[in-house]
């Protein structure tokens, strides 16, 4: 079987890797380069807990090729804090106690994110319609969604 | 067994070249699209080795272009991209509401109209939307393009009318005239993210005094392909699309219907609804076409 290399942008690092046609972007960047922020749940897109930002747009890492990472920009969980500490979204998420067993956090930050750069002032109803792709099955949600609405109120006033 | 290969063509030429050669040379292909029905399957229902062919590379599956008298919609441009141009939404809102049924937002952001109606399912959202608005298949192979009414390209559950040097391009749809509106409706249990029990997908058009001059109804969830209901139409069609005339339409739904029994529903079950929803769509269809 033949590897495929591919030249890609991961939270603004040059990467480069090589990868089996049938291997998806989850795989690699768990098991090659050692990104284990993005959790793996059920591999066929519906719990969320691999979402990642490719070219900006949210979408489940188990059901992207690692080869279509090829020239396109990537960000995972471990882009979002910056050198200055937790973004404001994983502080909030930490406030509210947004989490239990955690597997299904990342998912909802990077989530999270993609949906107050799209809706910065959303409604209770956008936000559980925007994470609906999300499943959690330890909080219940509502703590969730109040971490989402506190985090667009402190963006709000940031920005 | 084989081994797994992937490629990403950036023409056309290219793209129906390989998939020549490599069905030339027994190979098995899978074009792939969003990939979220392919990668499912490929991890699930059919793990055997083939080459997937990415055409998202190509310049004619991503294109959008609203003409003047027709809309093209490139069969690979994620269903997230089309709900962000509210020029479409104006147009199609029934066709850009079904996309926007399919999923959650990160399946969204990958999964097509064109991948969706390639899949073929008895239950893809997009397909009786297509079919209501009348959208005809783009379908490039070795000698060329040709075209293909939207409502003849499916041929049975997971089966499509594309040859193994073919890939859908995009597919075109007439633009509505001055009073025209269209709507898709579906059934699921849930509020969202689940698979149509039953959908139905129409529009029509209205003369100045609110008679239906023209209609189109298309179902999907009820029979082994999404089908045109050309009786459903007629129904409509002389009408001012009161409740009597939506009734017929309904009636004619579930005439057409020859649905199975599953855990999602009974024949008798998606029998019925798909009436209940043929009305509903018929007359939200009417109401947009009148504003």
């Amino acid at each position: 079987m033949s590897k495929l290399h591919v030249t890609t942008s991961i939270n603004g690092d040059p990467v480069e890797f090589l990868t089996a046609p049938e291997q998806t972007l989850v795989d690699v960047l768990r098991e090659q380069l050692d990104l284990t922020g993005t959790k793996e749940g059920c591999s066929t897109g519906d719990c969320g807990a691999c979402s990642v930002l490719v070219d900006g747009r949210l979408v489940c890492a188990c059901l992207v090729l690692a080869a279509e990472a090829e020239g396109a920009e990537i960000t995972t969980i471990e882009g979002i804090a910056t050198a200055d500490g937790l973004h404001p979204i994983q502080e909030k998420f930490l406030e509210h106690a947004a989490l239990q067993c955690g597997i299904c956090t990342p998912g909802y930050i990077v989530a999270t994110k993609a949906l107050l750069e799209k809706h910065p002032e959303p409604d209770e109803e956008t936000i559980r319609y925007w994470l609906a792709g999300n499943l959690c099955r330890c909080t219940g949600y509502d703590k969730i969604v109040r971490a989402v609405q506190d985090a667009a109120t402190t963006l709000a006033h940031e920005a | 067994m084989g081994s797994f290969a992937y490629v990403a063509p950036k023409t056309v030429r290219e793209t129906t070249e390989k998939l020549a050669e490599l069905s030339g040379a027994g190979t098995p292909t899978q074009i792939m699209a969003g990939g979220t029905d392919v990668l499912v399957q490929l991890r699930t229902v059919n793990r055997a080795a083939r080459t997937l062919v990415d055409i998202k590379g190509l310049a004619e599956t991503n294109r959008l272009d609203i003409g003047a008298d027709e809309t093209y919609i490139g069969a690979a441009i994620p269903s997230a991209v089309l709900n962000e141009n509210n020029d479409l939404k104006t147009l199609f809102p029934g066709l850009t509401e079904a996309a926007d049924l399919i999923g959650s937002t990160q399946i969204q952001g990958r999964a097509s109209i064109g991948g969706n109606l390639c899949n073929s399912s008895p239950a893809g959202d997009s397909i009786p939307a297509l079919i209501a608005n009348g959208a005809v298949c783009v379908i490039a192979g070795p000698g060329g393009e040709r075209e293909l009414a939207v409502e003849d390209f499916v041929t049975g559950v997971g089966q499509n009318a594309l040859a193994a040097d073919e890939l859908l391009l995009g597919l075109k749809l007439p633009n509505p005239g001055p009073r025209t509106g269209d709507a898709y409706l579906r059934f699921i249990p849930r509020t969202e993210m689940d698979i149509a029990v039953a959908g139905c997908g129409v529009r029509l058009d209205l003369d100045e005094a609110g008679v239906c001059t023209s209609a189109r109804v298309g179902i999907g969830a009820v029979a082994p392909t999404a089908l045109l209901v050309p009786a459903a139409a007629e129904a409509l069609i002389g009408t001012k699309v009161d409740d009597a005339a939506l009734a017929a339409a309904g009636a004619a739904c579930s005439e057409a219907a020859s649905p199975i029994t599953d855990k999602r529903g009974t024949v008798e079950y998606r029998t019925k609804v798909i009436s209940v929803l043929c009305r509903r769509a018929g007359a939200i269809a009417r109401d947009r076409a009148a504003k």
